[in-house]
């Protein structure tokens, strides 16, 4: 491996540098802008825990969601014979084109109070989803699944599908093949994508404060607090920022090293 | 309170000093002008717009409209603008504090709150303790925003503590949640519920007499195109700019 790296061909190495440096940078700019010696009374601020804690429940549920979604319909999509298959693909990757305000505005007209579905279960029970913790997993969910779906669906076309048959000759049925076969082989895609879409729902902004609102404690997670704190405290928003890069990284490399190892660079993200 | 009107007093002398600097009038204006502006101007200011560029046919007006503490903060990293109208003197004295402001700012309009109901009024919404009342869906305005620092005063001096279901980043967007029908009453500016037409229904309420929202205008000393930042703060204080002003619910300073 390490005589490889020695022979990274310019064409290669300076644009990759270049890259790095446009990533990487204005997170420096965070770290050396902090004001450190602010940091204590800073991060103890009413609130900034509230806003953390709400960010990694509502992240996570999101992916438990996507996870219980997104996986069977990466399955369909990489495996099924189903007609409209690349329509489908284009549709349920819509969310990742489309401005995240907008996927807000979308929400509320579906299940808003007045929407097409909320109406009803309104008008019925009496329940609102908007301006509610579950309305920030559903908009974190809606903008985070097409990561998932993607992820999952490269990986399932990435995998050996020799396996699979082998099983249904053996005699399995298509579910115990998937559960026994499938999901096993491409279990480091699978999770390679629950980490990406967990990213992107903690980071998730414009879905979550159009269709869920913001208030404190109920729906106003890391990235709504720090957009308000920027209007106010410029210094309160880049602790929060520097708050919240300092927990999604821990916990992304945590589970680099525990879950995806080395077979998620093969299988990962197609 | 005290505070505002020192500010709106400053700012009335400096509307009589405004006029004699340079006059760029005659000039034939060309180019762009860009206009950073309160979310609660966007309906006034884009008319405004348009007949200066009738008037100047090698002008065109852009607009950034988003709340005041947005903008602020924009202009203060640097955001390239000709013209900046806020919503408060407080947003204003951000800007000015940070001396990117090219003459003093001018006060040229007030507006007060509103309680901003869906057609029909499905909350039964009656006057301000409704919007303390946590059974309902009550959009307010986040405390960093003019609209809701005024929020936070009207609470205060009719000793009623708000019962909001979301605290919104702009006035519009608070608004926007009673056009949707997702809440019962939002509080938002008298001018907001002129604005959507039939589309809310506005019920007034007399603690909004407690918090009069100044706003100003001025021209950024970075402005790419001083002549045009002129003429467009010039037709905003004009008698002309105030028949507009007050034709969409703002009161004169």
């Amino acid at each position: 491996m390490r005589r490889r790296d020695a022979g990274v061909p310019a064409p290669l190495l300076v644009p990759a540098l270049l890259g790095v440096a446009f990533l990487v940078l204005p997170l420096v700019g965070l770290v050396v802008r902090a004001p450190w010696g602010d940091l204590g009374p800073q991060l103890t601020r009413p609130g900034v825990g509230e806003a953390l804690r709400l960010s990694l429940v509502s992240a996570t549920l999101a992916t438990v969601v996507s996870l219980l979604l997104g996986v069977p319909l990466a399955w369909v999509l990489a495996r099924s014979r189903i007609r409209g298959r690349s329509l489908l693909r284009a549709l349920v990757t819509v969310p990742l084109v489309l401005p995240p305000v907008v996927g807000g505005v979308a929400l509320f007209l579906v299940l808003g109070r007045q929407g097409l579905v909320g109406r009803w279960l309104y008008e019925t029970t009496g329940l609102s989803l908007p301006f509610t913790t579950a309305a920030v997993v559903v908009a974190e969910t809606f903008v985070a699944m097409p990561f998932l779906v993607i992820s999952v669906e490269g990986a399932l076309r990435a995998a050996d599908a020799r396996f699979e048959d082998a099983a249904a000759t053996l005699g399995a049925d298509r579910w115990t093949t998937f559960r026994r076969v499938t999901l096993p082989l491409v279990a480091p895609g699978v999770a390679a994508g629950a980490v990406l879409c967990w990213a992107r729902a903690l980071g998730e902004f414009g879905a979550t404060i159009t269709f869920a609102g913001n208030f404190p404690g109920t729906t106003q997670t890391m990235p709504l607090a720090v957009y308000l704190a920027l209007q106010r405290d410029p210094d309160a928003a880049i602790v929060l920022s520097l708050v919240l890069l300092a927990v999604s990284l821990a916990t992304l490399l945590l589970l680099r090293g525990r879950w995806l190892g080395r077979g998620a660079g093969q299988g990962g993200v197609a | 309170m005290r505070r505002r009107f020192a500010a709106a007093a400053v700012a009335v002398l400096a509307l009589a000093g405004c006029g004699s600097g340079d006059d760029g009038a005659d000039d034939e204006l060309s180019g762009t002008v860009t206009v950073f502006a309160a979310a609660s101007l966007t309906d006034v200011f884009t008319d405004l717009g348009a007949r200066l560029e009738d008037d100047h046919p090698g002008l065109a007006v852009r607009f950034n409209f988003a709340g005041s503490s947005a903008l602020a903060a924009q202009l203060t990293q640097g955001a390239p603008a000709d013209v900046y109208a806020s919503a408060d003197t407080d947003q204003m004295d951000v800007v000015t504090n940070d001396e990117l402001v090219s003459r003093a700012p001018t006060l040229f309009a007030t507006n007060t709150l509103e309680i901003a109901v869906p057609p029909g009024n499905p909350g039964g919404i009656t006057d301000l303790a409704d919007l303390a009342d946590p059974a309902r869906t009550i959009a307010l305005c986040a405390a960093e925003v003019p609209c809701g620092a005024a929020t936070e005063e009207v609470f205060d001096a009719a000793g009623l503590t708000a019962a909001p279901d979301t605290l919104e980043e702009d006035v519009r967007a608070a608004l926007t949640k009673v056009q949707l029908g997702e809440v019962d009453a939002a509080l938002v500016y008298r001018t907001d519920v002129q604005a959507a037409g039939d589309a809310v229904e506005g019920i007034e309420f007399p603690e909004a007499a407690d918090a009069v929202n100044g706003y100003a205008i001025c021209t950024l000393t970075a402005a790419p195109n001083p002549a045009g930042a002129l003429a467009f703060v010039q037709l905003v204080t004009s008698e002309a700019g105030q028949d507009a002003l007050a034709a969409a619910g703002f009161a004169r300073p």
